[in-house]
């Protein structure tokens, strides 16, 4: 375990720090220590919405077998969770409850958007009840592309997410500092959900080609 | 086509292996029942499927197989027609929308059919009977031709959205239903696609 | 037929006197590790026992039929296979089939044969991983399913060798195949045919006579044969409450005719979770035979008959239909001469299995009704679309 040597009041450069290592003493920062336990005991959530499910099942079981990286305790209850893999297509109906689930589970969290359906809509995108990416309610942290993604891709995912919680610093970060995030649900109305995206953690990209509203009316 | 000993293809309108259940004991016992020759199918006499349902399940047609719902619009057809001094001309008509209810029936004791039952009924507000009564397998179905199409069926048990929200305001199967405008620029290529789309142009 | 069964049941809720205890409603699902998906069961309980139920469809409602309606007729197969993902085989092949009725295009031998034996695999697969889930929904968390994704393993790895993916293949085309087979892929075939009643050996003395298994399936969820043909049930679930009905034998659609294979069905009227549990087993014993033969007949030649390069079909109606693993799988095609279709409907046999899901629960206990669901063997991509 090396580790960047930014910690303040300890001033050690990499020699001294191999010799104390020599000598049975091991000086690190709670930081990398605590992210090193909880990248190595992710418990994703058992959260089947489509297709991908059943891969991500396949990469529980024995041939892939996600417990080589720690994180083979699917949870039934997102009160019990760490992360929270959007396996498949989100639909209008049911991105609500995916909102409360993602609602309910305790700091820190972390998501994972598997599948060209939870990332984009995916080949359903034009549908009328497909919600085009799962992104546009809650903040995702891993992109998983694939339609559906093989297991090995799931655990390369994973892979990922550990090392994006090693670079996560306790004192800034928004999961320790913000409280549990929740995010409002949205609601139904005649037509599509309301609001059709939460503002705080999705925009629609700003448009080059858009002209100004008095050139396209005049 | 089929050497010996090479099972029978499938040809168009017919399933194989299987005879066709004969369409005119239907016709007779219900002479106001029309028969659609290009489409294979009985059309049921206006508030007399109800009946004519039970009638086939006495038959021994007890097994529905399909429930589903066709949106025609009001179109234009062309056709040729010969007139009195024997030349042909082409005339213009307007045929009406229409919503077609169509059922697939089969008989597994007799392992027979399939005998295709359509229930026709106006586009504006369209009714038709329940054949839920009958056969059990209508239930789901017809709520889902419901939800889709907005057919109204008299007679069924628990008539209410099935695949939609219960405040969804429409019915996204009808051919002329008009999503709600929720498309935001993304840097694809999806306008090009849209455009060619729009054009008549279709995408594999 | 009585017609008793064939009325449709009193949506009032059912009162029970001389109770002073209220009801309690429960929503399970849509996120619920027992309902195979986002399926919601809303449970009306009195204690334990189900006293009603009303299933809620549409979370996974992907407009599969409307966007079909807007593509191309081939444009739709690779959709097919997110009907049912475990079986995106069988469903290619309905679709094929109603849209081979359509433009008449001769499927050759060799892809017949293909077809049959894909479609043959794939009934293992389905039937593995629901035996899998359906013991894990009694209680065995995790073990049986391992073993039973243990082997569905090997059979996916034949199919991406064929057709470049594990789950949705995309392999069929109208008049026959993609492509052919790779090199030796019939022997890896064949070696994994020849090793699966091994494995099925193994899985039956785990299970079939399980203390637990037996006192939790049996006599749990009946479902009688006149009710299970009045509802439209098919497939398996239907062959469990005593009726034959095998669309390989009624349509002997394909090369089925050249086969020798059984169709196991219970000889009762009871219908219950053990009956469907065991005529699925039974039905990998006869799966098993129908490829040995497959794969000793088959020969050489091309995968892919005369099929029009633009597929635009003349006006007509179709209706094709595939013994799937699930039931009977159909496809309603109405083509309008465009090279697009105008009506384009999947009959879904997930969704309508369920049409007696609440006569089966009724006076059950709310446990049981897991079960119960877990042997109707459902997948929400073909129950909602």
């Amino acid at each position: 375990m090396t580790t960047p040597n930014t910690s303040p009041g300890i001033d050690l450069d990499d020699t001294t720090r191999a010799e104390l290592e020599r000598a049975g003493v091991i000086v690190s920062k709670v930081d990398t220590l605590y992210n090193w336990a909880r990248g190595g005991s992710v418990w994703p959530l058992t959260f089947g919405l489509a297709c991908c499910a059943i891969e991500m099942i396949a990469s529980a079981t024995s041939r892939f077998d996600i417990s080589r990286f720690g994180s083979e305790v699917f949870r039934p209850t997102p009160r019990q969770a760490d992360l929270m893999i959007v396996s498949g297509t989100v639909t209008k109906k049911m991105a609500p409850q995916v909102v409360r689930i993602y609602n309910q589970m305790p700091e820190p969290k972390w998501v994972i958007a598997m599948g060209a359906c939870a990332i984009s809509g995916g080949p359903f995108k034009q549908g009328y009840n497909v919600l085009k990416g799962i992104d546009r309610y809650i903040p995702v942290d891993v992109y998983l592309p694939g339609c559906p993604p093989r297991p090995e891709a799931v655990l390369q995912s994973l892979n990922y997410l550990q090392e994006k919680i090693r670079t996560q610093d306790i004192q800034s970060d928004p999961a320790f500092t913000a409280g549990r995030r929740q995010y409002p649900v949205p609601e139904f109305t005649g037509t599509d959900l309301e609001p059709p995206y939460n503002p705080e953690v999705w925009q629609p990209p700003a448009n080059p080609n858009a002209q100004p509203l008095e050139e396209a009316t005049a | 086509m089929a050497a010996p000993g090479q099972s029978q293809r499938p040809t168009a309108g017919g399933s194989h292996g299987v005879s066709e259940r004969s369409h005119e004991p239907v016709l007779q016992q219900f002479p106001e029942a029309e028969w659609d020759e290009a489409a294979g199918a009985i059309i049921a006499p206006l508030g007399q499927a109800r009946a004519l349902a039970e009638w086939l399940l006495g038959q021994g047609v007890d097994y529905c197989s399909n429930v589903t719902g066709v949106d025609y619009l009001e179109r234009e057809v062309k056709e040729k027609v010969t007139g009195e001094d024997g030349k042909v001309e082409t005339v213009t008509r307007t045929e009406p929308g229409r919503m077609d209810v169509v059922y697939h029936l089969y008989s597994m004791r007799k392992q027979t059919g399939p005998l295709v039952l359509k229930q026709r009924t106006g586009r504006e507000h369209p009714q038709v009977q329940s054949l839920t009564p009958v056969w059990r397998s209508c239930e789901l179905q017809e709520r889902e031709v419901y939800d889709l199409f907005g057919v109204d069926f008299t007679g069924h048990p628990d008539q209410r959205r099935i695949l939609m929200w219960d405040e969804f305001e429409g019915h996204p199967m009808r051919k002329d239903y008009t999503e709600p405008f929720d498309y935001e620029w993304e840097p694809t290529p999806h306008d090009e696609i849209l455009d060619k789309h729009q054009r008549g142009k279709v995408i594999v | 037929m009585s017609s008793a069964t064939a009325t449709a049941p009193n949506y009032e809720l059912i009162q029970q006197d001389g109770l002073d205890t209220g009801l309690l409603e429960v929503s399970m699902g849509p996120h619920h590790p027992s309902t195979h998906g986002v399926f919601r069961m809303d449970v009306k309980l009195d204690g334990e026992t189900v006293v009603d139920l009303s299933p809620v469809f549409g979370y996974l409602h992907r407009n599969h039929e409307k966007l079909a309606e807007n593509m191309s007729y081939l444009g739709s197969m690779p959709f097919t296979d997110r009907l049912d993902y475990f079986n995106s085989m069988t469903n290619n092949w309905a679709y094929a089939l109603a849209a081979e009725k359509l433009v008449e295009i001769e499927v050759p031998e060799r892809a017949e044969y293909l077809r049959v034996i894909m479609a043959e695999l794939t009934r293992l697969v389905n039937h593995l991983s629901l035996v899998g889930f359906f013991v894990n929904d009694l209680g065995a968390l995790g073990t049986p399913l391992l073993y039973a994704f243990r082997e569905r393993e090997k059979i996916l790895d034949l199919f991406e060798q064929a057709s470049g993916a594990r789950m949705m293949c995309n392999y069929f085309r109208f008049g026959g195949l993609r492509n052919d087979v790779p090199e030796g892929w019939l022997d890896r075939a064949r070696e994994v045919v020849d090793r699966f009643p091994v494995f099925l050996d193994e899985y039956e003395k785990l299970l079939c006579e399980n203390e637990i298994i037996l006192s939790r399936t049996q006599g749990v969820g009946n479902l009688s044969r006149d009710l299970a043909i009045s509802a439209g049930i098919t497939g398996p679930m239907l062959r469990a409450s005593g009726e034959r009905y095998d669309l390989r034998k009624v349509d002997r659609y394909g090369i089925y005719d050249r086969f020798q294979f059984r169709v196991p069905y219970s000889d009762g009227d009871v219908g219950d979770c053990y009956d469907r549990f065991i005529v699925r087993m039974l039905e990998m014993r006869e799966s098993i035979g129908i490829l040995k033969q497959a794969l000793d007949g088959i020969e050489h030649g091309p995968v892919l008959g005369n099929a029009p390069k633009v597929f635009k079909p003349k006006p007509a109606e179709v209706y094709g239909r595939v013994e799937a693993p699930k039931g009977e799988l159909g496809f309603y095609l109405i083509a309008d001469g465009t090279p697009k279709p105008y009506r384009y409907r999947v009959r879904p046999p997930s969704l309508i299995n369920l049409t007696v899901l609440r006569d089966m629960c009724l006076g059950q206990k709310v446990a049981d009704a897991v079960i119960i669901l877990g042997s109707i063997d459902i997948v929400l991509g073909e129950v909602d679309r």
